[in-house]
C-alpha cells in the first residue's frame, strides 16, 4: 500500500494533477441539482467514449475502400468472433448518443441554463450536435451498402441545389465525378479523424466551463437571472446549499451511465447489428433507400414539402435553426429560468418534438411511396369482379395491368400514395372518374396517352362499381336530364 | 575588456531586437504556411478543379442500337470513364434507353430528378417511378407527378456505325446542369 502512495507520489510530484482534479472533484453544487435531471450530459459523454472504443475496435478489420468495405463488414457479422456485437454496439451506441444528446438540449433549454454566464457553453453544445449529427451521417456512409450509396445521392443532390457553388460543392464531398472510392475514403477521415478530433476539443471545452462557471442550478420560479448579481447570487447558494460534486452529485451519473450503456449492450445483443444492406452496386435498382432513424424525420419532410418550396426550404431553414440555436443566448440571456414561467418555451419544445416525432413515424410507413411491387401479375381480389359484366372484368385487369395498384390500395392491398379506390364510385361521377384516368391531376400521372379509349372505358366501368352494396354510386345529377333530353329530341325526330 | 561595448546597446534595445526577431519568425512561419497551402488547397480541390474544366465526361458507348428495340425502354449499364483502383461495383452506372425511332433516342440518367434515388420503368403504365419520396415521370422522360420540379436527366447521345454513345461521366444532380439538356415538356394529356 505503501508503495503504491509513494509510486503515486512520484508522478504527481512530476505531473502535479492531482490538487486541480481534487479540487475538481470536490468542487460545491448546489445541493438540488444532484438530480436524475442532471444525469444526461455525462451519459452523452459516456456513449461518447463508448462510440470511441468500439469504432477504434471496428477499425481494426473494417477496409475503407469501396471495393472492399462491404466485404469487410460482411466477415465482421458473420467471420469474426463478436465482430458483429461490436458493430452492433457501435450501431445502438449512435442511437442512442443523438437521443441523449437531444435530451440532453431540452433539458439544459427547460431548465435556462443557457443564460448568463453559460452562453458559451450553449453554444459550444450547438456544434456538440451538429457534429454528433455529422458523425451519424457519416457512419451511416461507412456501413457502405445500397442505403449508403443513395443516401449520398440524395446528399448530393441537396447540396447542388445551394446557388452558384452547389455543383463544387458537390465535388468536393463526392471527391470526384461520382460516388465512388473517393467519396467514402472522405467520408471515412471526416468519421474517424477530423469530427472525432473536433469532438474531443469541443467536449474538453464544454465540460471545462461546466467545472469553472458551476453547474446550473434548479430553476426556481420567480428567481430571476440579473447580469450584475447572479454570479455572487451562485456563489452565495453553493455556500449556503452546496454540496461537493464527488460524491454527493456524481452517484446518480454514474448509475445512470451504467444503465444506458447496458440497455445498449441489450439493444446490440436482442437486435443485433444494422445492415449492411444489398452490395453499393448503382446497376441494382431494386431498392428502396431509407435514411437511419435520426434522419427519417427529414425524409418524411422531403415527400410533404410542396415542390416549389422544397429547395428554399432546404437551404434557408437549416441556417437559419442553425442560427437560432447560437443566438438564443443572447436573446434570452436574462430572466426566468424555470419552464413553469416560460410558456413559449415550453409549448416549442413540444411542439418541435411532436412534429420530429410525427414526421418520424410517418416515414416508416412511407404513404408516399408507390408500392413498387404491386405486380401486374397479383390477383385482382375475387369480391371485386363478383356478379360483374365483362366489360367491367375488362377494366378489372386494366387496372391491375396499368399497375393502378402502385399507388392505389384496393382491400387494403397496394400503396397509399394516391386515395383508396374502396369506394371511390361514390366520390367521383363517371365523368370526373374519366377525366382524372386521362388528365391526372392532384399529384397523379395523366394516363391519357397510356390507355385506348377502350382500356379507359373498362376502366372506369370497373371504378363505377367500387361502391358499398348500400350506396349508389355518384351521379351527376344534370347528365341524366341531359341525355334524357337527347333521347327525346332524338326520338320526336322523323 | 572588449566585451564592453556589444554590451553597451540599452535593455530597450536588446528586447526590440527579439520583438524584430520574432516577428520575422512570424512572417517566415507565415510565408511558410503560404508556400504549403498552395498544394494543400489544390490536392483538396482537385476533384472540384477538374470537374469545372468538364473533365471528367467523355463518349461511352452503351452498345448495338439493334439491342434497343423501336418504342421500348431498356435498361442499360456502362462503365464510368472515370475510374480509381478502390472504386469497386461503384463505378458501374444505370441508365434508361428509350429507342423513339430508327435513331432517335432517350437516355435517361437513372437518378430521380427530386434527390437521385434511382427511378424504375414501368412499361405497362408507362411511368418511371421512384421508390424514395414517389416521383413519377412518362415514357418521354417528362415530369408527372411527385416531388421532382424537372423532368428525368438526359444524357447527350450520337449513334456511330450502330453504336449507340452517350456523353456521361459525372452524377446528375438537380443543380449540376452538366448531363441534363432541357427536358421541360407539356405533361402529355
Amino acid at each position: 500500500m505503501r508503495l503504491i502512495t509513494k509510486i503515486g507520489e512520484w508522478f504527481d510530484h512530476r505531473l502535479q494533477l492531482a490538487a486541480p482534479i481534487r479540487e475538481a472533484a470536490g468542487h460545491p453544487v448546489p445541493r438540488n441539482t444532484a438530480s436524475w435531471f442532471y444525469v444526461f450530459g455525462s451519459a452523452a459523454l459516456t456513449v461518447f467514449l463508448l462510440q470511441l472504443v468500439t469504432g477504434i475496435l471496428l477499425a481494426l478489420i473494417y477496409v475503407p475502400s469501396a471495393g472492399e468495405a462491404w466485404n469487410s463488414l460482411q466477415a465482421l457479422n458473420h467471420q469474426i468472433a463478436l465482430g458483429w456485437f461490436i458493430r452492433a454496439v457501435h450501431g445502438w451506441g449512435s442511437n442512442f448518443m443523438v437521443a441523449i444528446v437531444l435530451i440532453h438540449m431540452v433539458q439544459v433549454f427547460l431548465f435556462g441554463a443557457h443564460k448568463y454566464p453559460r452562453e458559451l457553453t450553449w453554444i459550444i453544445g450547438v456544434f456538440l450536435l451538429l457534429m454528433t449529427l455529422g458523425m451519424a451521417f457519416s457512419g451511416q456512409v461507412l456501413r457502405f451498402d445500397q442505403d449508403a450509396y443513395w443516401g449520398l445521392g440524395i446528399g448530393a443532390s441537396i447540396a447542388s441545389r445551394v446557388p452558384i457553388i452547389g455543383p463544387f460543392v458537390v465535388k468536393l464531398m463526392l471527391g470526384g465525378p461520382i460516388i465512388a472510392g473517393a467519396t467514402l475514403s472522405r467520408f471515412f477521415a471526416l468519421h474517424v479523424f477530423v469530427i472525432p478530433g473536433l469532438l474531443i476539443g469541443f467536449v474538453g471545452l464544454h465540460v471545462l466551463m461546466v467545472l469553472k462557471l458551476g453547474i446550473n442550478e434548479w430553476p426556481m420560479p420567480g428567481r430571476i437571472v440579473k447580469r450584475a448579481t447572479y454570479e455572487a447570487e451562485y456563489h452565495a447558494l453553493t455556500k449556503k446549499d452546496g454540496a461537493p460534486f464527488v460524491p454527493y452529485a456524481i452517484w446518480k451519473d454514474m448509475f445512470f451511465a451504467a444503465f444506458i450503456i447496458l440497455a445498449i449492450a441489450a439493444c446490440a445483443y436482442c437486435f443485433g447489428p444494422f445492415g449492411p444492406t444489398g452490395q453499393p452496386d448503382p446497376t441494382i435498382i431494386q431498392t428502396a433507400p431509407k435514411p437511419d432513424y435520426f434522419f427519417l424525420w427529414l425524409y418524411a419532410l422531403l415527400s410533404l414539402l410542396p415542390p416549389s418550396l422544397e429547395t428554399p426550404f432546404l437551404l434557408i431553414c437549416p441556417p437559419l435553426v442553425i442560427l437560432g440555436l447560437l443566438l438564443l443566448p443572447f436573446l434570452s440571456g436574462e430572466g426566468e429560468k424555470s419552464w413553469k414561467r416560460r410558456p413559449i418555451a415550453f409549448v416549442t419544445v413540444l411542439m418541435i418534438a411532436i412534429t420530429l416525432g410525427t414526421f418520424t413515424r410517418m416515414a416508416q410507413f412511407t404513404p408516399w411511396s408507390p408500392h413498387m411491387n404491386a405486380w401486374s401479375g397479383d390477383p385482382v381480389p375475387e369480391r371485386y369482379i363478383h356478379g360483374t359484366t365483362a366489360l367491367e372484368r375488362q377494366g378489372a385487369l386494366v387496372f391491375q395491368v396499368k399497375q393502378c395498384r402502385n399507388c392505389h390500395s384496393l382491400g387494403n392491398t397496394g400503396g397509399q400514395r394516391g386515395p383508396a379506390l374502396d369506394t371511390v364510385a361514390v366520390r367521383l361521377t363517371q365523368d370526373q372518374l374519366i377525366r382524372q384516368v386521362i388528365q391526372g391531376g392532384g399529384n397523379m400521372p395523366a394516363y391519357g396517352n397510356n390507355l385506348s379509349p377502350a382500356e379507359t372505358t373498362a376502366l372506369v366501368a370497373f371504378l363505377e362499381t367500387l361502391h358499398p352494396a348500400t350506396q349508389s354510386p355518384a351521379r351527376d345529377a344534370a347528365r341524366g336530364i341531359v341525355l334524357s333530353e337527347g333521347k327525346l329530341r332524338s326520338s320526336t325526330q322523323p | 575588456m572588449s566585451t564592453k561595448p556589444v554590451m553597451a546597446p540599452s535593455t530597450e534595445a536588446t528586447i526590440s531586437r527579439r520583438g524584430f526577431f520574432m516577428k520575422l519568425g512570424i512572417l517566415f512561419n507565415g510565408i511558410a504556411a503560404m508556400v504549403l497551402a498552395v498544394p494543400l488547397a489544390r490536392f483538396l480541390f482537385s476533384s472540384v478543379t477538374r470537374g469545372r474544366e468538364n473533365g471528367y465526361l467523355s463518349w461511352v458507348p452503351l452498345g448495338n442500337v439493334s439491342n434497343f428495340p423501336e418504342g421500348e425502354t431498356r435498361m442499360a449499364t456502362f462503365r464510368n470513364p472515370f475510374v480509381m483502383p478502390t472504386d469497386g461495383k461503384t463505378v458501374d452506372t444505370a441508365c434508361w434507353v428509350r429507342r423513339v425511332a430508327d435513331d432517335r433516342f432517350q437516355v435517361f440518367a437513372i437518378n430521380c430528378a427530386h434527390l437521385g434515388c434511382p427511378v424504375r420503368w414501368f412499361p405497362q403504365s408507362g411511368l418511371f417511378m421512384c421508390p424514395c419520396h414517389g416521383g413519377a415521370y412518362y415514357r418521354d422522360g417528362s415530369r408527372a407527378s411527385g416531388p421532382p420540379e424537372r423532368g428525368l436527366f438526359e444524357y447527350p447521345y450520337k449513334v456511330e456505325n450502330g453504336v449507340l454513345t452517350i456523353d456521361a461521366g459525372q452524377l446528375p444532380t438537380p443543380g449540376d446542369p452538366v448531363a441534363s439538356l432541357p427536358s421541360e415538356k407539356s405533361p402529355c394529356a
